[in-house]
Formats: structure tokens, C-alpha cells, sequence
């Protein structure tokens, strides 16, 4: 209770409201004490004063009577039909949630389709309706504006009944032998009650302005009794002479249903944080760019005599910035990629190397994601400087990209061939046809069979292995000299997972594509990528030659995780998990970060920065002592 | 595939049916006898009686209402006593007013709200969203009726820009501007609460809609990001969105009560508060079961749209 007196509290626009609904709560409660002239007192000689006038500060309406103590009075009679109202309503339309939650069947059924009923009229049509039968009255109003809002009630907590109904502590408390009505009090409304308060806090002004209404229209409070609303009503009359007789009723109709309004969301997004409207932050076009300052490493990343690189990743950081924390996805990645070369990014979840790919075309989810480092050079130009303009040239078109799961990843209401069109007339100038017939050809590509059909299906409609190929056709549709395959084929099985490796492979043989391969899968690695760079905690720590690295790793963590995986016909191959976990990217160590985890570590290891060093033929380790070749048993240090 | 659809239409009937039931019963628990009300308390026994046959008071209540619906769908609703006319002929004529200051309030609420509610996302925490927030904040808490006053004030009594009420004036008027010109202030002060309640769920709808993996997609194609917003995310929100402008249509129909008060608009709202005053009951009856089934064909057809725009629902 106290923590939720709290949230509500942060949140500044619900405490003004909760404020400004106390203050006229009070004002309503002290009202008879006020020094207040008789509201019903009628003078017709001083009919319509204005405001500030002698004796009346807000004025006289048409039969002299002080507004200032009719205003408060009748926002008494307002408050109390209201809050009146919502408490009939919140009982009643509870009642049947409850019941029709709880027992299910036949019963759910006969009361929600009568709800159902309610809720087909339009909501103050039924108002309308039942004032008719029953006669103007506030009385009356009240039965009316509680009747609609029954509905709103049921449908709520009934869902939220349904919920828990069949959990185990019911159960527990059904087989220890309690009726179903001490269940539905005892066990079940407790844990509804805050859908229940929600729901009042969102329908409690609605209902005052719904009791006012109908008192404007004449159809609620009687004269000589008056609420806020048909001091409104009668006010209408005059509104061209004396526009202060209507206005400030209005006026304060308004404050009244602004403030509950104000306090409703605030405490529907201290009960409810799902719901909060500030947790959901949208991604803005591209990931920010904020380039501060960073401990230099003297990473070896070009072996002399290297032929020129298509990309050259330098430096690369990337943050997450979450509330005060920083969190280091990409600390410090640097590497290279030659024309028609496959280079593999590997690692475990968590590992950054995702983050690195989507780093490239800034496309990281900003906030909270932010490039706080590093340069990324591209046919002679560092992509992480252009603006979104000059990037948007690049993505899709000389840089594309292949996501992991198809599903998510295309769009779910547009066709796979408009899907493609737009992907080839965002890049290129063909007309509509011309665009339809490549994607055609395109599907055709890919190896989808009856390419022309599919192009006019939706993405639910394809197999996944089927919209996988969708993705790759995608990337591939502007001819583009670099594809960054983001675990392309771990949501697929196995069979469809060789299929989809078996295509990339030959379009890279056909095209001359180079490709950099995201994946934590070594067996994948060593069936596409020339080179392998594996991450550990934001960094490289070792790159290689595949056949060479996968056969003599020099680095403990890259032994260790590719020991993991089981071997086909080895039998006395243990696969041994890494004991530990990878350290937070909030509080890296210094040093080296896989030290923790290491049986070779020694004390300097855990000194200062550690750099990428050359090793023998082309590649680099980040350790300080790497591992000689797997020809001795044990583990033999160089 | 068309299964969908003709499931929709099928179940539109028994939610018809229900609301001929719940009108009738509410009628019917008007307290008093109708037949000494029309004959007055110097009547005989013996034509009270004669009168309860004739208006079928004898019957049962499931007989009585039976009657009642098969007349119902003849088009008889019986005579307004107080108009002394056919209670359909004068519930149609009303209705026509009714809908296009309706029709055009939910047209102007769906545009403000789902603009609004955009722009807001797509700047997030900015400036415009603050003050869209406010806007909207003030736009669902204010009262419609009070609001009409004020823009007659503004607008009618102190600018002189537009007619203070009515639906045409009364010399010279009649043709489609002169309508145009009164239709606009009520229409704007009809669509200001429902165009708040668009605002608020486009903003959250857009808002969780721009995360999905797909607009990183359309992003990463190079698509510029109006396409991006207005052509994929908006898409996707607009689907979402169309059971919310059902339940809107409800909510402005209903709000042209108060409006067409405010505005002496000679529609369907004014007639009921008029014949709820008089205790016309036939036409309150009459008024009340037209609105709310033309509300469900509404509803149908929100459901129709969202299950052509949506492939999802086919399959």
C-alpha cells in the first residue's frame, strides 16, 4: 500500500490531480459549515449580478440566487450521485464478473450474452431509455448512469476472475473443503480487487459527466434541488446575457472530472505498470550517436599484407542506457571484412554480437540503445557519421540485412511480393510491373516453387523455412555487396536450417557477396564462414581461419565453448559446460573478462587492458598467454 | 474464408432480437395502465376492458411482445400521440439530422484522433506530445454540452463567424453550404471527446506497434520514415484501431444529445429528450430501437472493414 502511495505520488500530473480532487472533495464535505448565503434564496430584484458584484463574488443567476453557494451545493449533490452511481455499479457489475468468471459454463454464458446486450446500445441511449420509463428524477439518473455502466465492470473483472479462477491456491482452497462463496470472498476477490479499482478510477468520471449531462437535458436533478449539471441547463438560457450563470457550473464540472481523470491514470499506472504509457518507448529512425571517450586498447586487427577490406569495423561501442545504469553491449569491437569473404561473429546470448551487427546501420533501438564510440568504414566512408538521409541510401541497398525470425520480422498485413517491390523502388527506379516481375524472379531465386503465387500471399500463409527465404530475397533484392545474416536460421529445424545454409553458400559463390554471419552455432560457422571472430562480454577475443581456429583454439574461452558442443562418433567426447556466468555489462571486470571463469587464470590477467594480439598465420587472440595446438594432451601454454 | 463473414452476419440477428427484447421490457415496466390513461377515470369498466383487447392487454407478455415485433417489422411504430403522426415517419427524419452531424463528427474525431495520436508517438516525450497529452486530457474531461456553450460564445455571439444554432437558417437558407456553416461547430464540439479517447489508444497502439521487429525491417530496407510510420506501423495500428471506432460511433451518437440541445439540431437526440418530457412513449420507443440497431449494423460493418484489412482473421 505504501509503495503504491508512492508510485502514485512520483508521478506529478496524478498528484496535482489527487490535489485538486481533494480540495474540492473538502470544499463539498464543509460546505454546510460555510458562511454561505441560503443557495435556494430567491431575490428577484438582483437577478443576473455579474461577478465580483456586491455581497454575490460570483454573481446571481436569473432568480437572484448566489451562484458561489449554489455552485458548492450543488457540487455536493454532483459528487455524491456520482460516487453513488459508480459504487452501484462497481457492485452489481462485479458481482456478475465474479460469479460469471468463477463457475464457467452455462452461467458465464447466460450473464455475459446479457451484458453483451447492454453493451450493443449506445451507452446514454439505454440512460435515455430507462430515465424514460422511470420518470426525470436524480434518483432516477443515478439507477440510469449505474445501469449502463454495469457492463464496463463485468466484462472486466469477469476477465480477470477467469484468470485465477483455476489456479492452485483455489483448487487448494476448494479441496480443503470451503464453500464457493467464501472462495469468491476469500481467495478470489482479494485478487481482483485491483482490477475492480482500476476500472472505478477510469469510469468514476465518466459517470459524473454522464449524471450532469442528463440533469442538463432536464432529465436529472429536479428545482428546487440543483447539481452542478442543471445549474448548466438552466443557465443555457441566458447564455448570451449572462454567460457566467451557465459557464462556471460547467467550469466546474470540468475541474472536478479533469482531476479524477488525472488521478484514475495515475493509479492505473501505479496498479497496472504494464499498462504505463511512459514504459513503451518507441526505437526513433536511427540509433544515436554520442561518441565519448574510451580506454584505448591496441588491438591487432590488420595482418600486414591483408588485401584492402570492404568494411572495417574500428572501436565499435554501442550502450544501452537504462535509468542510471550503462549497460556495455559492444565494448570495443574491431574487425575487418575482405570482398567476397564470410566472416562469422560468434558467441554466446548476451555476447553483443547481435548488437554489433545492428550497430553497423545504426538500426540498434535507440532509445535506450546508444553508439558512444568507434568508426565503421565502408567503400571509404565511416557509416556511423552520415546522416539518416545518406544511411538510408546504404540500407537495403549496399548493405542488407537478414533477420532470425521471419515471422516477426516481415510485415504481417502486407504481401511478400509488395513487401520486395517496395524493398527494389526504394533503391532503384522501376516502375510497379518491372518490380513485380524481379520479385518473381526474385522468389524464383531463392528457390521458393510457384514464385508468382506466393508473391500474392500474406507472410502467415508461408512455411517458416518459406518466409526465411522471403528474408534472404529481400536483402538480396538490390544486388548489395555486404549481407549481415543475423541468426538466419536458428528459429528454423534442422532440415530447413541446411536448406537455407545450402542457399546462402551458393549465392555467395554466385554473386560475390561478402556476408557477415551472426550465429552461436560453430556447426553453422564451419559450413559457411571463412573466418570466424568469436565475442565474449562486448569483445572479440579471438579471430581465425575456420578450419584453423575451430581445430586449435588459442583462446580458453573459445576451447571451452567449442567443447561444448557434443561430437557425432566420439563417444568419449565429454561435453562440458562452462562453469559461471558471463559478468554483467553493467560492471565489467578489468582486465580480462573471461578471467573469472578461466582455469588458467593467473593475477595478471586481471590487470588493465588486454589487448587483441597477432598470433601465429592470420589470426589474433586476446589472451595473454593462448593455447599451443590440440597435439599434446592437456593444456600446453606457448 | 467468407465463413468469417457469414458467421458475423448470422450473429448480428439474435443481438438484434435481444434489443427489441430489452426496449420492449423496459417499456413494459412503465407503471400505470395505459388503457385508463387514454379513456381518463370516468371510464366504464366494460370499455376498459373492451380497450385492453383492442391494444392487447390481455395477452401474455411473450404474446404481447410478439405482436409487438411482428408490427415492428411491418414498419409500424405505432402513432405519436403528442406529433400525431407515424412514429417511423417522424424517427426517420429525425435520424437523417442526427447522422450527418453524427457521421460527420466521427469522421473528423477518427482523422484528429489518429493524427494526433501519431504524431504524439513519433515524438514521444517531445513538445508536441506534452502539449497533444494536455489536449487530450482536457478533450476527455470536458463536458460536450458545456463546451457547444462556449464555442457559441466565441464563435457565434462574439466572431460572428458561424450561426449560433439550428440546422439551416430560417430566410434564405437551405442548400449545402448554408448547412455546412451550421454543422461546423456542433460537429467539432461532438468529435472533441471520442477524437481524445482515438488520440490516447493511437499513441499507445502506435507506440507498441514502432518496437516490432518488422519496422526494424521496413528501417533496414532504406524505406524514408514516413513510409515507415504512416505505411507499416499505422497499418498495423489502423487494424487495431477499428473495434475502437465502433465503440466511438456509440459514444458520439449518444453525445449528440446533449450536442444537438446545445445547438437546437432538429435530430434524433433532441426528439427523445422532447418526447421523454412529454412522456411520448411510442417514440421514445421508436427513436431509441433505431439508433441502437443502425449502433450494431455500424458495429457490423467495423468488424467487416477490420476483417478485410486484416489477412490474419481469414486464416
Amino acid at each position: 500500500m505504501m509503495a503504491f502511495l508512492k508510485l502514485l505520488a512520483r508521478n506529478r500530473l496524478a498528484a496535482f490531480g489527487g490535489i485538486l480532487l481533494l480540495a474540492l472533495v473538502l470544499l463539498a464535505l464543509i460546505t454546510p459549515l460555510l458562511p454561505l448565503l441560503e443557495p435556494n434564496a430567491t431575490n428577484p430584484a438582483n437577478r443576473l449580478q455579474p461577478p465580483l458584484s456586491d455581497g454575490h463574488w460570483l454573481g446571481t443567476d436569473q432568480l437572484g440566487r448566489d451562484i458561489l453557494s449554489r455552485l458548492l451545493w450543488g457540487l455536493r449533490v454532483s459528487l455524491a450521485v456520482g460516487i453513488a452511481a459508480s459504487l452501484v455499479a462497481a457492485l452489481i457489475g462485479s458481482t456478475i464478473g465474479l460469479v460469471a468468471g468463477y463457475f464457467g459454463g452455462r452461467t458465464d454464458n447466460t450473464l455475459m450474452r446479457g451484458i453483451d446486450m447492454l453493451m450493443a446500445f449506445p451507452y446514454i441511449l439505454l440512460a435515455l431509455a430507462i430515465v424514460a420509463v422511470l420518470g426525470p428524477g436524480l434518483m432516477n439518473a443515478l439507477y440510469a448512469i449505474a445501469i449502463v455502466n454495469i457492463p464496463f465492470f463485468a466484462r472486466n473483472i469477469r476477465g480477470a476472475t477467469v484468470s485465477i479462477a483455476h489456479r492452485e491456491f483455489v483448487d487448494a482452497a476448494r479441496l480443503s473443503g470451503k464453500g464457493d462463496l467464501r472462495i469468491l470472498v476469500s481467495e478470489i476477490l482479494p485478487n481482483v480487487l485491483p482490477v475492480i479499482v482500476i476500472t472505478l478510477s477510469t469510469t468514476v468520471g465518466w459517470m459524473i459527466l454522464e449524471t450532469a449531462g442528463l440533469s442538463f437535458l432536464g432529465l436529472g436533478a429536479q428545482p428546487p434541488q440543483a447539481d452542478l449539471g442543471s445549474m448548466l441547463g438552466e443557465g443555457r438560457r441566458m447564455i448570451i446575457n449572462a454567460p457566467h450563470v451557465a459557464t462556471l457550473p460547467g467550469l466546474a464540472i470540468f475541474l472536478l472530472v479533469m482531476s479524477i481523470n488525472l488521478l484514475g491514470d495515475g493509479v492505473r499506472d501505479a496498479l497496472d505498470p504494464r499498462l504505463k504509457s511512459g514504459a513503451l518507448s518507441r526505437p526513433a529512425p536511427m540509433t544515436r550517436l554520442r561518441r565519448r571517450q574510451h580506454v584505448k586498447v591496441d588491438d591487432v586487427v590488420r595482418v600486414p599484407g591483408q588485401a584492402s577490406a570492404l568494411l572495417e569495423v574500428d572501436d565499435l561501442h554501442t550502450d544501452f542506457e537504462v535509468g542510471r545504469e550503462t549497460y556495455r553491449a559492444v565494448n570495443g569491437v574491431s574487425f575487418s571484412l575482405k570482398p567476397n569473404e564470410c566472416l562469422g561473429l560468434v558467441g554466446e546470448s548476451g555476447s553483443g554480437k547481435s548488437v554489433t551487427a545492428l550497430s553497423l546501420l545504426g538500426l540498434v533501438a535507440s532509445p535506450p540503445g546508444v553508439i558512444s564510440g568507434g568508426h565503421v568504414h565502408f567503400q571509404g566512408r565511416d557509416l556511423l557519421d552520415l546522416g539518416i538521409r545518406e544511411l538510408r541510401r546504404v540500407r537495403g541497398n549496399q548493405v542488407a540485412y537478414v533477420f532470425q525470425d521471419p515471422l516477426s520480422t516481415l510485415h504481417p498485413l502486407i504481401k511478400v511480393g509488395d513487401q520486395l517491390i517496395e524493398a527494389l523502388r526504394t533503391h532503384q527506379p522501376l516502375s510497379r510491373q518491372a518490380a513485380h516481375q524481379r520479385a518473381v524472379e526474385l522468389l524464383g531465386q531463392v528457390r521458393i516453387p510457384n514464385p508468382e503465387r506466393r508473391a500474392s500471399q500474406y507472410p502467415h500463409e508461408l512455411s517458416g523455412g518459406m518466409r526465411q527465404r522471403v528474408g534472404i530475397a529481400m536483402a538480396l533484392a538490390n544486388d548489395p555487396q555486404l549481407i549481415i545474416a543475423d541468426e538466419p536460421t536458428t528459429a528454423l529445424d534442422v532440415t530447413v536450417q541446411a536448406q537455407i545454409l545450402t542457399l546462402l553458400k551458393r549465392l555467395r559463390e554466385a554473386q560475390g557477396t561478402s556476408v557477415l554471419f551472426i550465429t552461436h552455432d560453430f556447426g553453422v560457422v564451419s559450413q559457411v564462414c571463412d573466418r570466424v571472430a568469436v565475442m565474449y562480454a562486448g569483445r572479440i577475443v579471438e579471430v581465425g581461419p575456420t578450419q584453423e581456429l575451430l581445430a586449435n583454439p588459442r583462446h580458453p574461452y573459445t576451447r571451452r565453448l567449442i567443447d561444448c558442443v557434443p561430437r557425432l562418433g566420439d563417444p568419449d567426447h565429454e561435453p562440458a559446460a562452462i562453469p559461471g556466468l558471463p559478468p554483467a555489462a553493467n560492471a565489467l571486470p578489468s582486465g580480462c573478462a573471461f578471467a573469472d571463469r578461466c582455469d588458467l587464470v593467473e593475477p595478471r590477467c586481471r590487470e588493465g587492458e588486454i589487448a587483441l594480439i597477432a598470433s601465429d598465420g592470420e589470426r589474433q587472440v586476446r589472451c595473454i598467454k593462448p593455447l599451443a595446438n590440440r597435439t599434446t594432451t592437456g593444456a600446453a601454454h606457448a | 474464408m467468407h465463413l468469417y463473414v457469414l458467421r458475423r452476419l448470422l450473429m448480428t440477428v439474435p443481438v438484434l432480437l435481444g434489443l427489441t427484447v430489452i426496449v420492449f421490457l423496459i417499456m413494459s415496466l412503465i407503471p400505470g395502465d395505459p388503457a385508463l390513461a387514454i379513456l381518463g377515470s370516468y371510464a366504464t369498466p366494460e370499455n376498459l376492458a373492451r380497450l385492453r383487447a383492442d391494444l392487447g392487454l390481455d395477452l401474455s407478455l411473450p404474446q404481447q411482445y410478439w405482436v409487438w415485433l411482428t408490427n415492428i417489422l411491418q414498419g409500424d411504430f405505432g402513432r405519436s400521440y403528442h406529433l400525431n403522426r407515424p412514429v417511423l415517419d417522424e424517427v426517420l427524419e429525425r435520424f437523417g439530422a442526427t447522422l450527418i452531424l453524427a457521421g460527420t463528427s466521427l469522421a473528423l474525431c477518427v482523422v484528429i484522433g489518429a493524427a494526433a495520436g501519431i504524431v504524439s508517438a513519433v515524438r514521444q516525450y517531445g513538445w508536441a506530445d506534452r502539449i497533444i497529452t494536455l489536449l487530450v486530457l482536457i478533450g476527455i474531461s470536458v463536458p460536450a454540452f458545456w463546451l457547444g456553450m462556449l464555442m457559441i460564445l466565441l464563435f457565434a455571439v462574439e466572431l460572428r463567424w458561424l450561426p449560433v444554432s439550428g440546422m439551416y437558417s430560417i430566410y434564405g437558407g437551405g442548400d449545402l453550404p448554408d448547412l455546412l456553416r451550421h454543422l461546423v461547430l456542433p460537429a467539432i464540439a461532438l468529435a472533441v471527446v471520442a477524437a481524445g479517447v482515438i488520440a490516447r489508444l493511437t499513441r499507445s497502439n502506435m507506440l507498441e506497434v514502432l518496437r516490432q521487429d518488422y519496422i526494424r525491417t521496413a528501417r533496414a530496407k532504406g524505406l524514408d520514415e514516413n513510409r515507415v510510420i504512416l505505411g507499416h506501423a499505422f497499418k498495423v495500428a489502423l487494424v487495431n484501431l477499428i473495434p475502437v471506432i465502433g465503440v466511438q460511433a456509440g459514444f458520439v451518437i449518444g453525445g449528440a444529445v446533449y450536442i444537438e440541445t446545445v445547438f437546437q439540431w432538429p435530430g434524433i437526440g433532441r426528439m427523445l429528450v422532447n418526447a421523454i418530457s412529454t412522456r411520448d412513449i411510442l417514440l421514445v420507443q421508436g427513436g431509441v430501437l433505431v439508433v441502437a440497431a443502425s449502433y450494431v449494423l455500424f458495429n457490423l460493418c467495423a468488424d467487416l472493414l477490420q476483417y478485410w484489412l486484416d489477412p490474419r482473421i481469414k486464416a
